[in-house]
């Protein structure tokens, strides 16, 4: 069942990211759903998953981009598996540490990408301060969004449908 | 979502061994989460390796993949050098033990051949000297080679390889190239004859000097040099170097052949110098010698130098 989970939410993180980034390149530079998504796994499920998880989005992601396949592979791995172990030790329940811990994963992520192709293609690091900034913020905002519609949508779905019904009894 | 619940174990079963799910579970390599997280970074570095390109154009996975198989290749190869020339030492050893063994005797052998080859030369080279001295002298010679040296330490004298049946007889004067050696004595075997050297204290030879002409009988003493001079006139002018040659009075030794020399020349207490005389044939070398074939006289010849003063016999 886990697995399950988790290989869906990354195949609609990919599609989604994919789909955002078709709209608008921008919007999809902006945001990494498929780190949001390993990240959550890793938060949700532990270091082991976190790892596999980006282990398989990354290198789906890097087949799909055209990129050298294995650099966001790997550097998915590493931010899966750190963001597990620190997850463990950690409390990361509320939605602070959450956003701290999708912030600086998204940091962690970005540098280890930049430094990996840098270091492939032997060249200096070309980081865009704001433009990862920007990227860290949004995963953060996702990965709290996706939190708590994880963790809060059923119960407001149920509340929906008291609410739905009690104003149907009233009406009569 | 939470992990499977635990059970702590009994206390009889905390000693058993562990049930086969707990091994497997100890395989399962989602409880070994570094290596796990190991195994997945090198298998992604080898795979951004292998779709990188160096400066050169060879794959990054390729140029690592041969450079460390080339390092590990090499290591072994190296190993496999070494054993091989601990081996190869080994057996070349073994092969130069038997070599050094080989080379060892055939160095001995050739010295052996050399000194042969020597020893050939220096008999060529005394046999050159013999056959000039045979040429230049008008007297019948006969070569022979000394088979044999003295048994007896008081008595000096050799064997030499001719007899009666090459002509020899006894009293013949024996001679070299240097000079002269002894004389015949006893009577000859067929093929062998024994030489009494003008060295031994028995033997005498008249003798005169080349320079003054004066007189004497040189004979064998028991010192050095082996040689003395006897019967020469106080009066006579003799000095050291001078040489000493066969007079011939003795009807044995041809007239002119060298003796020696004089080496010192005292006068005497009596009516004779002392003198000593230097042998110029090396005894110790005799190799080769030359049988004079003239049947000892026992009359002085006519034109013989002065005789000196006592009678010069074949023998004391």
């Amino acid at each position: 069942m886990k697995t399950a989970v988790v290989i869906a939410a990354l195949a609609v993180a990919l599609l989604l990211q994919s789909t955002i980034a078709g709209m608008s390149f921008a919007a999809g530079s902006r945001v990494n759903l498929v780190l949001v998504a390993v990240i959550y796994a890793a938060l949700a499920y532990g270091a082991v998953t976190g790892m596999l998880a980006g282990c398989a989005a990354g290198l789906v992601q890097d087949a799909v981009a055209g990129g050298i396949v294995g650099i966001g592979g790997l550097s998915k791995t590493v931010v899966g598996f750190f963001v597990g172990v620190l997850g463990a030790q950690f409390i990361v329940s509320t939605p602070v540490p959450r956003f701290l811990m999708f912030f600086g994963a998204s940091l962690v992520h970005e540098l280890c990408f930049q430094a990996l192709y840098a270091l492939v293609e032997s060249r200096s690091m070309r980081l865009q301060l704001s433009t990862i900034l920007i990227q860290a913020l949004v995963n953060g905002a996702v990965g709290i969004a996706a939190f708590m519609l994880v963790e809060r949508g059923p119960e407001m779905v149920q509340r929906g449908n008291w609410r739905r019904s009690s104003t149907v009894r009233r009406r009569y | 979502m939470q992990g499977p619940p635990t059970r702590r174990p009994s206390g009889s079963q905390r000693f058993r061994t562990p049930d086969p799910g707990s091994r497997i579970a100890m395989l399962d390599i989602r409880r070994r989460t570094g290596v796990l997280l190991l195994v997945i970074i090198v298998a992604q570095l080898i795979l951004i390796s292998a779709q990188v390109q160096t400066k050169t154009g060879v794959p990054v996975f390729q140029a690592v993949t041969f450079g460390t198989f080339a390092r590990v290749q090499g290591g072994t190869s190296g190993v496999f050098r070494s054993v091989g020339n601990v081996w190869g030492n080994y057996v070349w050893l073994r092969g130069v033990r038997a070599e050094n063994e080989e080379l060892k005797r055939q160095v001995t052998d050739l010295s052996v051949r050399l000194q042969e080859q020597r020893a050939l030369a220096q008999r060529a080279t005394r046999l050159q000297e013999l056959l000039s001295l045979q040429t230049s002298t008008s007297l019948p010679t006969l070569s022979a080679e000394v088979i044999a040296g003295n048994p007896n330490p008081g008595m000096l004298t050799i064997t030499i390889g001719r007899g009666s049946a090459d002509g020899v007889q006894t009293d013949m004067a024996v001679v070299a190239a240097a000079g002269i050696v002894g004389r015949i004595i006893g009577a000859p075997a067929a093929h062998a004859s024994r030489v009494q050297l003008l060295i031994d204290r028995n033997a005498a030879a008249g003798a005169y000097t080349e320079r003054a002409h004066a007189g004497g009988m040189v004979i064998g003493v028991d010192h050095d040099p082996p040689l003395a001079m006897d019967l020469v006139s106080n009066m006579a002018d003799i000095k050291p170097g001078d040489a000493v040659l066969a007079s011939g009075v003795d009807g044995i030794y041809p007239k002119g052949f060298s003796i020696g020399r004089i080496e010192s020349s005292e006068r005497g207490s009596g009516l004779y110098r002392a003198i000593t005389v230097r042998p110029s044939v090396d005894f110790s070398s005799l190799e080769e010698v030359l049988v004079v074939l003239v049947p000892s006289k026992s009359a002085v010849p006519e034109d013989s130098v002065p005789a000196p003063a006592a009678t010069v016999g074949k023998g004391r």
